[in-house]
């Protein structure tokens, strides 16, 4: 169980993100300017001014300031929503898995329900209805990306479930409650952890959509908030969405060259990890 | 008193003809083996199951009397019944391969059954995990307790596996078919070490077995099955120097000679 340690698509994927996490993290250091701060002449190019050197928005806020620190509010979205969805989708597919029967009835009539309403309209719904902050966004997106994982987690602990050892620990006398939490919990998670590096850009993604349809956090700066801000004078300053656009793009990217990778490797199926 | 009685225990699976098990009735004493033999699908797993109470739902248990030490296994809660599991009926089954978590530490694993039936510290539950696998006579218990199954040997996995039904100090194993998956010589230090164990604590023993030289070297009585019923059951001697009923006669046939029990 070694990782692959010469995949290209890993290293790229892995340095790409760590750069970007290191930017968010060290943001006061890197930035001067507090990104809702209105710092410098409006409409300013990428390269016309040295002390801005990405420019700045229709009210003068400095773009480098935005990216850095919206680096911090995208990321934290987005992996906060992927854990959630993770837990979410792993809790419920392991109980519909492992117990089957009317458990798994009833649980994948509800994943069911969930699935087939679009997904992007029912998370719009819901932080609506909230209201848009991080943790309604968090939640919002986690509580429709949530049955992909159910689905994946409930196979594998009907796998497992019918494994000797599960049966084994039946007869050394361990609860049912005990054998989903040591056995099964465990086991279904390599193959959930290799589909998280997906969930988290995904959730990026949907953030950044949320935000163009003017759906987003007015108290922090987000990827999203500069390209919902950045649509109305699309025409004329389409740097101002273009920056935060491949500031996403990157992101994105890199996650799922970590994730393929990843994949490759936690994937029982595919025989990597014995 | 016996160990285990079991008298008229019959188990028919939903949507099934005929019974899996059909009145059967036995009892096995402190110190001594009882050896279930027949052919494939003649119902020896479904009894040992019966007797934990593990059958799945769509299967429906009656016995006039299904005892472990003077106490009623039927209608037992099921958190009795975990208690009676491990801690007084082991159980070992053949396919030591997948009888262990990949993902746990041998040691973790056995430390996981004694902390089941004793309430342990982590440390004392590693220590007695320690203890268990120099029971079980695993070379280089120490080393073991921190590796992962994947790095063990098929012999040594079924150690594993003794080791862990051992841990809540039970007074009866059921070992159903426990060496088949095993490799000839493997067998016979597997079947050695059961026995071995079995004089050390004054175990019960339920062999569950279609081998005849298994039967011939382990057991004190045997219990022929066939379509869920029994057909005789003997001492060894006499079963193996004057068959009853011609069914065993076959088997016996079937079988390459054994000798006199050893
Ligand atoms: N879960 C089940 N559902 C339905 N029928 C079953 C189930 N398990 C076993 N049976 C049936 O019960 C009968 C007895 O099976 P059992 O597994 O007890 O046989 P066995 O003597 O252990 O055979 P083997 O030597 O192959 O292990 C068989 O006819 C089998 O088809
Ligand atoms: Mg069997």
């Amino acid at each position: 169980m070694n990782l692959p340690w010469r995949s290209i698509p890993l290293w790229l994927g892995a340095l790409c993100l760590l750069a970007i996490g290191v930017a968010a993290l060290a943001a006061p250091v890197l930035v001067g300017s507090d990104p809702l701060a209105m710092v410098a002449r409006p409409y300013l190019w990428p390269g016309q001014n040295a002390a801005h050197w990405l420019g700045t928005d229709m009210l003068g806020r400095d773009l480098w300031s935005g990216l850095v620190y919206g680096a911090r509010v995208s990321l934290r979205i987005g992996l906060e929503a992927g854990v959630c969805t993770a837990l979410l989708g792993l809790a419920i597919g392991c109980l519909a898995g492992y117990f089957g029967g009317w458990v798994d009835n009833l649980l994948m009539r509800v994943t069911e329900l969930f699935q087939i309403m679009p997904s992007l309209i029912f998370t719009l719904v819901l932080v609506i209805i909230l209201g848009p902050r991080v943790d309604t966004l968090v939640l919002g997106i986690a509580a429709t990306a949530w049955p992909n994982v159910a689905r994946l987690a409930r196979g594998e602990a009907q796998r497992l479930a019918g494994m000797e050892f599960v049966q084994a620990a039946r007869v050394i006398g361990m609860s049912e409650a005990r054998i989903l939490w040591v056995h099964i919990l465990p086991n279904a998670l390599m193959p959930v952890l290799a589909m998280l590096a997906m969930l988290v850009g995904h959730a990026i993604l949907t953030e950044a959509a949320l935000a163009f349809l003017g759906l987003s956090d007015p108290n922090v700066v987000s990827w999203g908030s500069m390209i919902g801000a950045g649509r109305d004078v699309l025409r004329t300053a389409w740097y101002m969405t273009a920056l935060p656009g491949l500031a996403i793009f990157f992101t994105v990217a890199a996650l799922g060259l970590l994730g393929g990778a990843l994949n490759d490797w936690l994937n029982p199926r595919r025989g990597g990890l014995q | 008193m016996s160990v285990l009685s079991v008298e008229g225990l019959c188990v028919r699976y939903a949507g099934q003809q005929n019974p899996a098990v059909d009145d059967l009735s036995f009892s096995v004493e402190a110190g001594q083996t009882l050896a279930l033999v027949g052919e494939s699908g003649s119902g020896k797993s479904t009894t040992g199951f019966a007797i934990l109470g593990l059958l799945p739902a769509q299967a429906q248990v009656r016995a006039r009397q299904l005892a472990f030490a003077g106490q009623n296994l039927l209608g037992l809660s099921e958190n009795a019944l975990c208690a009676v599991r491990g801690g007084g009926i082991g159980m070992v089954f053949q396919d030591a391969l997948s009888a262990l978590n990949p993902l746990m530490t041998v040691g973790e694993q056995i430390a996981e059954a004694v902390r089941l039936h004793h309430p342990v510290s982590r440390a004392e539950a590693r220590a007695r995990a320690l203890a268990l696998l120099k029971r079980v006579r695993i070379a280089e218990a120490q080393r073991r307790l921190d590796e992962y199954p994947h790095r063990l040997s098929g012999g040594m996995r079924q150690r594993v596996v003794i080791a862990m039904a051992l841990a809540g100090e039970p007074r009866m194993l059921i070992a159903d078919e426990p060496t088949t998956a095993l490799d000839v010589t493997i067998q016979a230090q597997i079947l050695r070490l059961l026995a071995d164990l079995q004089a050390e604590a004054g175990l019960a023993l339920l062999l569950i077995t279609h081998d005849l030289g298994v039967v011939a070297e382990m057991a004190d009585r045997v219990l022929v099955m066939r379509h869920g019923r029994c057909l005789e059951q003997r001492d060894v001697l006499d079963l193996f120097n004057a068959p009853q009923h011609p069914y065993t006669r076959q088997l016996l046939a079937a079988c390459p000679p054994v000798g006199s029990p050893v």
